[in-house]
């Protein structure tokens, strides 16, 4: 009889403030980038939409570190992830831990998502960041934003826990998911107003990429799981309703566009996002059950 | 004389299940123990090591006509036929625990064991999804994480920890682990000479997470033990880099896919205008 050789590890039990900060913050980090990218390319027309992710990114990342510290046992503690709470004023930072990497590249992240909420609200500090600093702004925050969204999947790999740990695709799938559900997200908080449209329509058409990059990704995770034996965590119980949203989400996007009579953007992006939340709840919850 | 290295052999041959260790470790470190909770897994009813049980008595059972076990001596199945093992925190010398704790309060101590400190740990509970030993516990009424310190206060003051003390048949010994080594080394070759042909320290060299410093005497393999294996005892820093590469990766495919669906969009509007 061969034994399965595996870890023994108990679960951490991060549940709903972990699984709505992942939420959140690859939202908020996908919505930047989406937000530089459409700064950057200089389009006129792409200019309101990229004012409105930087709208968006900034209250999203605002509520993660409320999440974070309220999922601690010890939330008046919640510093000692930045400082080193024996050796003070030394600073904790272990690059190759990713929950204390994650933390200052949230908190640096933050920055910029406020200096370009604050550049999206105030023309005045518009025309100050219209040269090559708001450009500079842009491709930092950006480059943050797409790690704030992928870190988070890393976080959950760099462990010993069965599932989160057998697949190294979940950095990845997390960031494509994010940056769908940013797209997603910035269609529907858009709605009809006409100086949105055509960011709209870009959008719409980057998230029919986005949901592609995803599904390879999602396919790439549960062949790695499988090959690992953990595959039947993540769809025990309830599990595999969450995974039945995952290809809603996936495939509405395609299927509303290949569609001669659209289906609503708004209910497209609506699946879309519980599809973007189904997912990390599958993994997160799958993985603990 | 204070040990330089302080660590336990748990020579799991003369275990007797009697779970003394597990009552001098509560008493000791003034755990309350969790609620009585009956398993029905044989006389196992702590279940397993968690913030209130820092030794923990695992009990498996298996008949002596099963596969794989040695036969002989026969009547009492090569030895393997009713495995119990104290188990308790191995202070790995490459601690999982250690490696992803972000506030440091995860530390080694003068004495080489694994230490957390209480007044650092803001209970993120990073370290019990990496503890590939299903080791460490949160508790809710501290708010941090807890496992066994070796006794961290006996050792400061010359004394052994209660588990080894109260173990009435010498299977927690304690002592330097240069020391210990030789113990299990000579305890080993005794029972393989007897026939106990499968017998293995586990932990003893640095093929398990650089050695640890409570290692054991098996009487069959680590898995049967609920122990991952030589190939499966990796730490979780093993994903750091493919996990930020595929990130980059996706990053990378996904910034040209955005900027190709910009531009491809871009240009159709100009081409309706």
């Amino acid at each position: 009889m061969t034994l399965l050789a595996e870890h023994f590890v108990k679960p951490p039990e991060w549940t709903w403030y972990i699984l709505t900060y992942f939420f959140l913050a690859g939202l908020s980090g996908g919505s930047y980038a989406l937000g530089a990218l459409l700064r950057l390319s200089r389009r006129p027309g792409y200019q309101a939409a990229a004012r409105l992710a930087f709208l968006a990114a900034f209250p999203l990342i605002l509520a993660c570190p409320l999440l974070l510290t309220l999922d601690l046992g010890q939330p008046l503690r919640f510093w000692h992830m930045l400082f080193d709470s024996a050796n003070l004023p030394a600073l904790n930072f272990k690059y190759w831990s990713p929950m204390s990497l994650g933390v200052w590249a949230l908190s640096i992240y933050a920055a910029f998502a406020f200096v370009s909420f604050v550049e999206a609200l105030s023309s005045r500090v518009r025309r100050l960041l219209a040269g090559g600093l708001g450009a500079v702004v842009a491709v930092l925050g950006g480059a943050l934003g797409l790690f704030v969204a992928a870190y988070t999947g890393v976080l959950l790999s760099v462990s010993n826990q069965p599932v989160w740990s057998d697949g190294w695709p979940l950095g990845g799938l997390f960031l494509a998911s994010g940056l769908s559900g940013a797209a997603a997200l910035l269609v529907l908080a858009a709605g009809y107003r006409p100086q949105l449209a055509e960011g709209v329509r870009a959008l719409s058409e980057a998230d029919r990429y986005f949901v592609a990059i995803e599904a390879v990704l999602v396919v790439m995770f549960l062949v790695t799981v499988a090959l690992a034996g953990s595959l039947g965590k993540l769809f025990s119980g309830i599990i595999p309703l969450l995974w039945l949203f995952v290809v809603l989400g996936l495939a509405v996007p395609v299927v509303a566009h290949t569609r001669t009579r659209p289906i609503l953007p708004l209910i497209t992006s609506l699946l879309v996002l519980v599809g973007v939340l189904a997912l990390r709840a599958a993994v997160i919850f799958g993985a603990q059950s | 004389m204070a040990v330089k290295r302080a660590g336990f052999f748990t020579d799991t041959s003369v275990c007797i299940g009697c779970k003394a260790c597990e009552v001098a470790c509560k008493e000791w470190n003034g755990l309350q123990g969790n609620s009585p909770n009956l398993l029905l897994d044989s006389f196992d009813n702590t279940g397993q090591l968690d913030a209130e049980n820092w030794r923990h008595v695992k009990f498996y059972e298996r008949m002596p006509d099963q596969a794989n076990l040695v036969e002989q001596p026969a009547s009492t199945g090569g030895g393997q036929a009713f495995l119990m093992m104290s188990d308790v925190c191995k202070h790995c010398q490459h601690a999982s625990c250690m490696e992803v704790c972000p506030t440091n309060a995860i530390v080694r101590t003068e004495f080489d064991t694994v230490y957390i400190q209480q007044d650092v740990c803001n209970g993120c509970r990073n370290c019990i999804s990496a503890c590939p030993y299903n080791v460490i516990g949160f508790n809710q009424a501290t708010g941090t994480v807890h496992k066994c310190t070796l006794c961290y206060d006996r050792l400061q003051n010359d004394l052994t920890p209660a588990c080894a003390k109260a173990c009435p048949t010498e299977s927690i010994k304690f002592g330097d682990v240069d020391t210990l080594h030789q113990l299990a080394d000579a305890r080993l070759a005794a029972l393989q000479k007897q026939g106990y042909s499968k017998a293995q320290l586990y932990g003893r060299d640095d093929k398990v997470y650089g050695g640890l410093n409570a290692f054991f005497l098996l009487m069959d393999e680590p898995e049967v033990y609920n122990l991952p294996n030589r190939a499966n005892a990796v730490l979780p820093s093993r994903n750091n880099l493919p996990g930020y590469l595929g990130g980059l990766a996706t990053a990378v495919v996904a910034v040209i896919a955005g900027l190709i669906a910009f531009r491809r969009r871009g240009e159709s509007e100009e081409t309706k205008a």
